[in-house]
């Protein structure tokens, strides 16, 4: 019962958030409202037993990608973007429930062909989804090409290092 | 699984896989190495002393035979002997690049690091045995190259071959990929030699998944249709450079092409498509190479033409078709190493050689003798006249598709290579037959740098090997017993 309310709770703000991005007028806004999205959506991967996937959610991209997002956002020229026109909240409301029937009727149509995914129970997606099971595989079984990339990343970042140089060597 | 014994494992493991580890390490060495001691002396003999190390440590494995890392890596046989090949070139690359680059004032230490980052790519491909080290080994490899043509520039066309070979790069990457994904989804796995019994393994979706991933490899190969990148490339990036990125990483690929169809695919479907792409590379290649007056342009052109013939032998499907293609592989390696070797001494345009005509070069056989009497052997062991080894490679590639009643594709094939006769000799007969005009540029500005004795020994070393090869069948045999 408690999950199932955590759930409604998490998937509410998230579409919040979702909605907040979308409408805020302002671009630095809306990249904190997707960051808030992003989280709720972490706080869905716990409730689902997904504990790596929930961590690195809330690493790359509320950490990594939305701190790249508010760089760029503050590098452009806020005024001089043109200006976004008002919400149409006749648009918006036809927009939702135009696709919230679609999505019904695409529902109806996949059931009746039986093509819908077999929901996965909790147990399975523990077994699968945590930092353990997927560090056995990545550093048992696919320890060489794990470290290889390493190596990968490595030259990338020396040759954009290197080719970025303004002066030729 | 008990992760204790996992990791003890392992290190037998490392002791197989012993040259991958050392050219990575090394290749950290420099990195660091390079950040305390710029522009180092000792930074190209670190790097030539791990690929000789690794290249000793490899000869014994040659007897091997097995899989290392969880059936990740293959270990002895064809994958030892791809390996020395690769490390082989890796050697005569640095010892061409050595002197060239600081004859140019670009001896930078990242070149070296790049060296070994790719050497040790390729020699993931080369041994790969599932997908996941065909494809990480494929793309540290690509990107050490991507950067290797760029690096070194002093003019905007190494800049521009480096862009678009990272485009077209990353586009047949994505290609790759996305076969590799659909291989996975038809068979369930992406270990090589579980693919063929798996179920699923000859679904529309397998099919479609083994297209996707030969364009990737076709890409890299440069064989035609996926062609474009190649003139481009080779004419832009250091001459040396291009001999390893022409001989090492085609070795790689094809290597990793051949363990694909040898374990995972069923021969009698693909060997219709690689025909049809070794003859149409091999007719394009040779014919676009006649009307070149760029050396460096001419034999990018003429890597194409050989990745078609090599081809040729894949199309067989045959144990004789991969060992040719093999044999082939160490052939094409030496004799191309030595033609870049030669033209990167004859280089007076200041970009190097990718503006300089063939014309300007009139006359050079007899002013520098070494260099056009070894350029001699390279043109005529590329366009496959005996005793030399050019010939008995063709021979290694020609005669498994006769065997498996691809007449077609043989007769086109050595018809191909009369066409390419035409201009490897074109080349003779300007470096001997004609004199140099008045006003010509390199006449003279050519003869202000003496030939670094680790270059002539090089390019003597390449000759030997040629005739050595063409006249004994040691190696070829080698070659034969590794598909029995």
């Amino acid at each position: 019962m408690a999950a199932q309310i955590l759930f409604f709770v998490l998937a509410t703000v998230a579409i919040a958030g979702a909605l907040g991005m979308l409408v805020s007028r302002n671009p630095v806004n809306s990249a904190l409202w997707l960051i808030l999205n992003l989280f709720c959506v972490a706080g869905l991967y716990l409730t689902l037993n997904a504990t790596f996937i929930a961590v690195i959610q809330v690493l790359v991209y509320a950490g990594a990608i939305m701190v790249l997002f508010l760089f760029v956002i503050m590098l452009l020229n806020l005024a001089a973007l043109p200006d976004v026109r008002r919400f149409e909240w006749r648009k918006g409301v036809a927009y939702v429930l135009s696709m919230g029937l679609l999505s019904m009727l695409s529902f109806v149509v996949a059931s009746s062909l039986g093509v819908l995914p077999e929901p996965q129970s909790l147990q399975a997606a523990a077994d699968s989804g945590t930092a353990n099971t997927l560090a056995k595989s990545l550093f048992v079984e696919f320890a060489l090409p794990f470290e290889m990339i390493g190596i990968l990343l490595l030259a990338a970042t020396i040759g954009a290092v290197m080719l970025s140089k303004r002066k030729p060597v | 699984m008990d992760l204790s014994q996992a990791y003890s494992s392992m290190w037998a493991d490392i002791a197989a896989a012993l040259p991958l580890v050392i050219v990575s390490l090394a290749g950290l060495v420099v990195v660091v190495f390079d950040a305390y001691r710029n522009r180092h002396a000792a930074t190209p003999l670190i790097t030539l002393a791990a690929l000789v190390l690794a290249f000793a440590v490899e000869i014994p494995a040659l007897s091997a035979d097995g899989t290392a890392f969880h059936g990740m890596l293959r270990i002895g046989g064809a994958a030892a002997f791809v390996n020395l090949l690769i490390l082989g070139s890796g050697i005569l690359t640095v010892m061409l690049a050595m002197p060239y680059l600081k004859r140019l004032d670009m001896h930078i230490g990242e070149v070296y690091s790049m060296v070994l980052f790719a050497t040790a790519g390729m020699l993931m491909l080369g041994a790969a045995n599932h997908l996941v080290t065909i494809f990480v080994g494929l793309e540290t490899m690509s990107v050490c190259l991507y950067i290797l043509t760029g690096l070194v520039r002093k003019n905007q066309g190494a800049i521009e071959s480096a862009l678009k070979y990272f485009l077209l790069g990353a586009f047949s990457t994505g290609f790759f990929l996305y076969g590799m994904a659909l291989l996975y989804g038809a068979t369930g796995t992406m270990s090589l030699s579980d693919m063929q019994v798996a179920a699923g393994s000859g679904s529309v979706m397998f099919w479609a998944g083994v297209a996707l991933l030969l364009v990737g490899f076709l890409f890299k190969v440069s064989a035609v249709p996926f062609h474009m990148w190649t003139p481009d490339v080779y004419q832009g990036a250091p001459t040396p450079l291009v001999g390893f990125m022409s001989t090492a990483s085609k070795a790689a690929a094809f290597a990793a092409l051949i363990t694909v169809l040898v374990l995972a695919l069923p021969p009698e479907r693909w060997t219709g498509v690689l025909a049809v792409f070794a003859v149409i590379t091999m007719v394009i290649g040779n014919v676009l190479a006649l009307s070149q007056s760029n050396v460096k342009r001419m034999l990018a052109y003429s890597s194409i033409a050989h990745a078609g013939y090599i081809l040729v032998a894949l199309a067989a499907g045959t144990p004789e078709g991969y060992s040719g293609a093999l044999f082939y592989l160490l052939v094409y390696t030496v004799m191309n190493i030595g033609a870049f070797g030669v033209m990167s001494q004859l280089e007076w345009d200041d970009a190097q050689g990718s503006t300089q005509s063939l014309d300007s070069l009139a006359g050079v056989g007899y002013r520098r003798p070494l260099l056009g009497w070894t350029m001699v052997f390279f043109m005529f062991s590329l366009a496959g006249f005996p005793p030399l080894a050019g010939f008995l490679g063709k021979w290694a590639v020609f005669a498994p598709a006769i065997d498996a009643d691809l007449v077609w594709l043989a007769i086109t094939g050595v018809l191909a290579s009369a066409v390419s006769a035409y201009y490897y000799l074109r080349v003779l007969v300007v470096f001997f037959m004609k004199s140099a005009r008045d006003g010509e540029p390199g006449t003279a500005a050519g003869e202000a740098f003496v030939i670094p004795t680790m270059t002539r020994g090089v390019l003597i070393f390449c000759t030997a090997l040629l005739v050595v090869l063409g006249v004994t069948t040691f190696a070829w045999d080698l070659t034969g017993t590794f598909f029995g």
